[in-house]
């Protein structure tokens, strides 16, 4: 198999300019001739819908939730990024590709990542044009804050909400469309297969999910953005329904999947309470920003808090062990996540963590010298230049209301604790992949005419993913790639005339679904479609999880592989095919997550070296920190499926090239 | 967090489809940690009702963690449950004491008909956006400078906050006349509030009431049931707004 990139030729800032110059064009006239698929109405499926819609394609858009808002894209909490430089402080196109690629540790596609921050300065515009409700400040401009990995201010917010902001801002695009006609809305619709004719993908299989039909639907081209893969560790910060099925089917029939061992790890959420967990909360790490990172410094004290002696409160400032400052003095609590993460896991394994779990794993994130600091700051604003304890710790607690109430109030909810009172108590957990379908830099996957946008693809994140970086990406992708880089696939496509599902392919998919799902309702098994899932994930995360040896990921491969064969003889669907059945979709998703969970496994143990959310413990240095093998893993590992035996997939290299940045040792201290 | 845990009793919804009947049912659950949300509490139900070879309960839920508007219980007669500003998933078990007798029934409301058990149908919601719920601006990037037109704080606060509804349908569900002006109130503020949206106004307004009433969603008669019930906290200032800027587009 041949792996052509396509990057462009070129100096790296004119790349994307000249390729999309030499882009063939689809002129408006033929545009209604031509149907596209578009799988996924998360930030990056409801732009690119809107956009192919408003361009005058035919489109027909699909989600397996009630109605498009509802994608996980609507979670997102800290912010989006973007090169204005508005804050003046040193912000450009180059630093924000230069941030991106140290960030991802050097497993990123340059020419990709100088594309999104490209554009990256057209998004908000486009965002605020579209009525997004953007933070401001008090003379009416936006306002930034900065994330994790950087050192200028260039993230977009809106509260603690802008992923719903951004959402509902390319939904309320997508509704405009669909109000129009031009973009049919196929809501709790799940795609269960592609359908390829000669070679090209030519259409999907669907299953209406509230009567369990089968549709076959055919296009010119298929989009599939389906979000990311998090959830194969069963608890992670995903919405529940995120899966990875649409991205595995089109693998199993010739898309590469790449890089699938990068999972990032997030530091800052709420950590595990109890075995009936059902997934994990985030708090925004814009929360880094104002909170100090911590735990006791000795071992007592940490044993007291945990035992519930002790309140974190009780502790004095010089018995604490804020040990990111210590660690990096540069950039402090703001290193990147898989930094971060690293380290709590790091004072939580050497016995510090604070949390009463059986694991004892959790750190504090402290806003008390915050809410001193500003609270004093907010005083002397309006005049009080001698303010009270109370008045300050009031204002204080208003300002950090107004910046983070949301993310406080959520916590609350949660653990019943106050945040403005004492410390938060946080986790890392899975949270993003950066792996996903191998794609050119036209986003076009191994099948021809099989595009994939956002978290679904790999291209952009390398090793690590930067805060406020995905939203930017998913975006990025449908308003401003997309549009190009499809046209010119389908300006070929303009003489082929409607596709009939009649075809034998679309017969023979259709099938295959239904015999799947003919298989799963006859099999008289004993375990619930979830034993499994949570099965899977334990063998995930301790194993596949924050630090992998190549011990544990043989391990891992040989558990999940017996996992498989456990649960097509063991597993228990109930209910029938045709109608609303939530553990049927459950089991279809669950057989895709044992088979990628193999496949990560196998990524991470081909991969000799430790670099951004890939920790292998062999391989890191005498402080902890990661160390990177240039000389031999500088690809992008993308695997080829062989079968059902997933250990027999084959790995193909992409050589990843640096160019116009110097590859080096990632240093945040 | 001390866990405790605490046996319950529920009497839960159960309807087929949306053709047949439906009923309530009696389940008694036990052991329940009262750090479990009440989803989490429903998937340990659902997970008993598996194991005894029973039809586990359909309900609508994604994110679970009170964004998405996805989940939409009415439980002991409360849209979301007890306690104000908050989704089901929101919603904890430590709210309820041991032995208790818990309702759980689906959103009832014509526009938002059953699906199956606690699911119903709310793409009426979905519809009255396609009817007006944006600003006409292609999608090409190359429109103004963002921050060509300030915008001040305090509006650009107002209007988030009106943005901040989650579609979620508690208004409607919790309405005695099941009026979705509060979710539509919201909609239409968060545009009139922004310069970006002024431009269609009238139209926007005039075509999202229309769509609303086509829907078959009920009259305002302002008992305020429903800013009570929004988790979001939407306030009922914005289906006042959408009154004056309805009867400005009326008039004009
Ligand atoms: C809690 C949280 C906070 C975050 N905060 C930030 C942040 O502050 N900044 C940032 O940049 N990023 C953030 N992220 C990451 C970011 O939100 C996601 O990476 C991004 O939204 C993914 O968008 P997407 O469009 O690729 O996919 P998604 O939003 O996941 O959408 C997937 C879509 O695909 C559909 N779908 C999936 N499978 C199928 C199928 N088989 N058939 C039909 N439809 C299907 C779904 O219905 C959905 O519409 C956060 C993530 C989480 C979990
Ligand atoms: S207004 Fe409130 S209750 Fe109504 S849909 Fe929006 S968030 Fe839900
Ligand atoms: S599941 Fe998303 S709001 Fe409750």
């Amino acid at each position: 198999m041949n792996l052509d990139s396509k990057i462009p030729q070129g100096d790296i800032a004119d790349k994307w300019t000249n390729h999309k110059n030499h882009l063939k064009l689809v002129a408006p006239n033929n545009r209604p001739k031509i149907d596209i698929i578009v799988v996924g109405t998360g930030l990056a499926g409801a732009s690119a819908a809107a956009s192919f819609g408003e361009m005058g394609y035919n489109v027909k858009a699909f989600c397996f939730q009630d109605s498009p808002r509802r994608a996980h894209s609507i979670a997102a909490q800290g912010g989006i990024n973007a090169a204005k430089n508005y804050q003046n402080d040193g912000d450009s196109t180059y630093r924000l590709f230069y941030d991106t690629i140290k960030g991802g540790d050097y497993r990123a596609r340059e020419a990709n990542v100088h594309r999104l921050a490209e554009v990256s300065a057209n998004i908000i515009d486009q965002c605020v044009a579209q009525g997004v409700p953007f933070a401001r400040d008090y003379g009416g401009l936006l306002d930034n804050r900065s994330f994790g990995g950087t050192q200028v201010q260039r993230t977009f917010y809106a509260a603690g909400q802008t992923g719903q902001q951004l959402l509902l801002g390319a939904y309320s695009a997508l509704s405009r469309q669909i109000g129009l006609g031009r973009v049919q809305m196929f809501n709790r619709h799940e795609m269960l297969d592609i359908v390829k004719v000669d070679g090209k993908a030519r259409g999907i299989i669907a299953r209406n999910l509230v009567t369990g039909e089968l549709e076959r639907h055919s296009a010119h081209a298929v989009i599939i953005a389906s979000g990311g893969y998090g959830n194969v560790y069963f608890l992670s910060t995903n919405a529940m329904g995120s899966n990875v099925t649409a991205s595995w089917k089109i693998h199993k029939k010739g898309a590469l999947f790449a890089n699938p061992c990068f999972v990032q790890i997030h530091p800052t959420c709420i950590p595990v309470h109890g075995t009936n967990q059902s997934k994990l909360t985030l708090m925004s790490e814009s929360l880094r920003n104002s909170g100090r990172i911590w735990v006791p410094k000795k071992k007592e004290d940490a044993e007291a808090i945990r035992a519930g002696k002790l309140k974190p409160t009780q502790i004095a400032e010089e018995d604490r062990d804020y040990f990111l400052e210590r660690r990096y003095p540069a950039f402090g609590n703001l290193v990147p996540r898989d930094v971060a993460s690293r380290a709590a896991k790091e004072r939580c394994d050497a016995g510090f963590g604070i949390e009463a779990n059986d694991t004892n794993e959790g750190v504090y994130l402290d806003f008390a010298s915050e809410i001193r600091s500003k609270g004093r700051q907010a005083a002397f604003a309006q005049g009080d230049h001698n303010p009270s304890e109370e008045t300050v710790l009031k204002l204080g607690k208003a300002w950090i209301e107004e910046k983070y109430g949301n993310l406080f109030q959520m916590y609350q909810k949660i653990t019943d604790e106050n945040p403005y009172e004492t410390p938060m108590k946080i986790y890392p957990a899975v949270h993003y992949t950066m792996g996903g379908v191998w794609v050119d830099y036209n986003l076009e996957s191994t099948i021809p005419g099989c595009f994939v946008a956002g978290e679904a693809n790999f291209s952009d994140h390398g090793a690590n993913r930067l805060g406020a970086s995905a939203l930017m990406q998913g975006l990025a992708d449908g308003y401003f790639v997309l549009p190009y880089t499809v046209s010119n696939y389908l300006a070929d496509e303009i003489r082929t005339g409607k596709i009939s599902t009649d075809l034998p392919e679309f017969a023979e998919a259709e099938n295959n679904v239904r015999s799947q799902i003919d298989r799963f309702l006859g099999n008289n098994g004993t375990r619930s479609v979830d034993y499994f899932h949570k099965r899977l994930g334990l063998i995930m995360w301790n194993k596949v999880g924050m630090a992998r040896n190549e011990k544990g990921l043989k391990e891992a491969i040989s558990e999940i592989a017996a996992l498989k064969a456990e649960f097509y003889k063991d597993v228990f669907v109930p209910g029938s095919a045709n109608e609303l059945n939530p553990e049927l979709e459950k089991a279809l998703r669950v057989a895709d997550f044992i088979d990628l969970g193999q496949l990560m496994a196998q990524d991470a143990l081909q991969r000799n070296e430790s670099c951004g959310g890939h920790f292998r413990e062999e391989y890191q240095d005498a402080e902890g920190e990661t160390l990177r093998d240039d000389e031999n893993f500088k690809f992008v590992a993308a695997w080829e499926y062989k079968g059902d035996d997933i250990s027999q997939e084959v790995l193909h290299k992409e050589e990843l090239k640096y160019e116009f940045i110097k590859i080096a040792a990632r240093n945040y201290k | 967090m001390a866990t405790k845990y605490i046996n319950i009793t529920l009497k839960v919804w159960r309807q087929k489809d949306a053709q047949s009947k439906g009923q309530m049912e009696t389940y008694k659950l036990d052991k329940v940690s009262t750090d479990s949300s009440f989803l989490e509490m429903l998937d340990q139900l659902n997970e008993q009702l598996i194991n005894e070879r029973k039809a586990p309960i359909a309900f609508d839920h994604d994110c679970r963690e009170g964004i998405c508007g996805s989940c939409s219980l009415y439980i002991n007669g409360r849209a979301h449950g007890p306690d104000r500003f908050i989704t089901t998933c929101q919603l904890h078990m430590r709210s309820f004491k041991d032995g208790e007798t818990i309702y759980v029934e689906p959103w009832r409301s014509k526009a938002f008909p059953v699906i199956k058990d606690l699911v119903v149908d709310r793409s009426a919601f979905d519809r009255i956006q396609q009817a007006g719920g944006f600003v006409s601006v292609n999608t090409s990037g190359r429109t103004i400078d963002a921050n060509a037109t300030p915008i001040p704080k305090a509006d650009a606060d107002r209007a988030f906050e009106a943005a901040a509804c989650i579609g979620c349908g508690a208004c409607v569900a919790s309405c005695k006349n099941g009026s979705a002006m509060l979710f539509v109130g919201a909609k239409v503020s968060q545009y009139a509030l922004l310069p970006q949206g002024r431009v269609e106004a009238h139209d926007r307004v005039l075509n999202m009431v229309r769509q609303m009433d086509e829907e078959g969603f009920g009259n305002c008669t302002n008992t305020g049931a429903c800013e009570v019930e929004c988790p979001k906290g939407i306030s009922l200032e914005n289906i006042a707004r959408m009154n004056r800027e309805y009867l400005k587009a009326s008039l004009s």
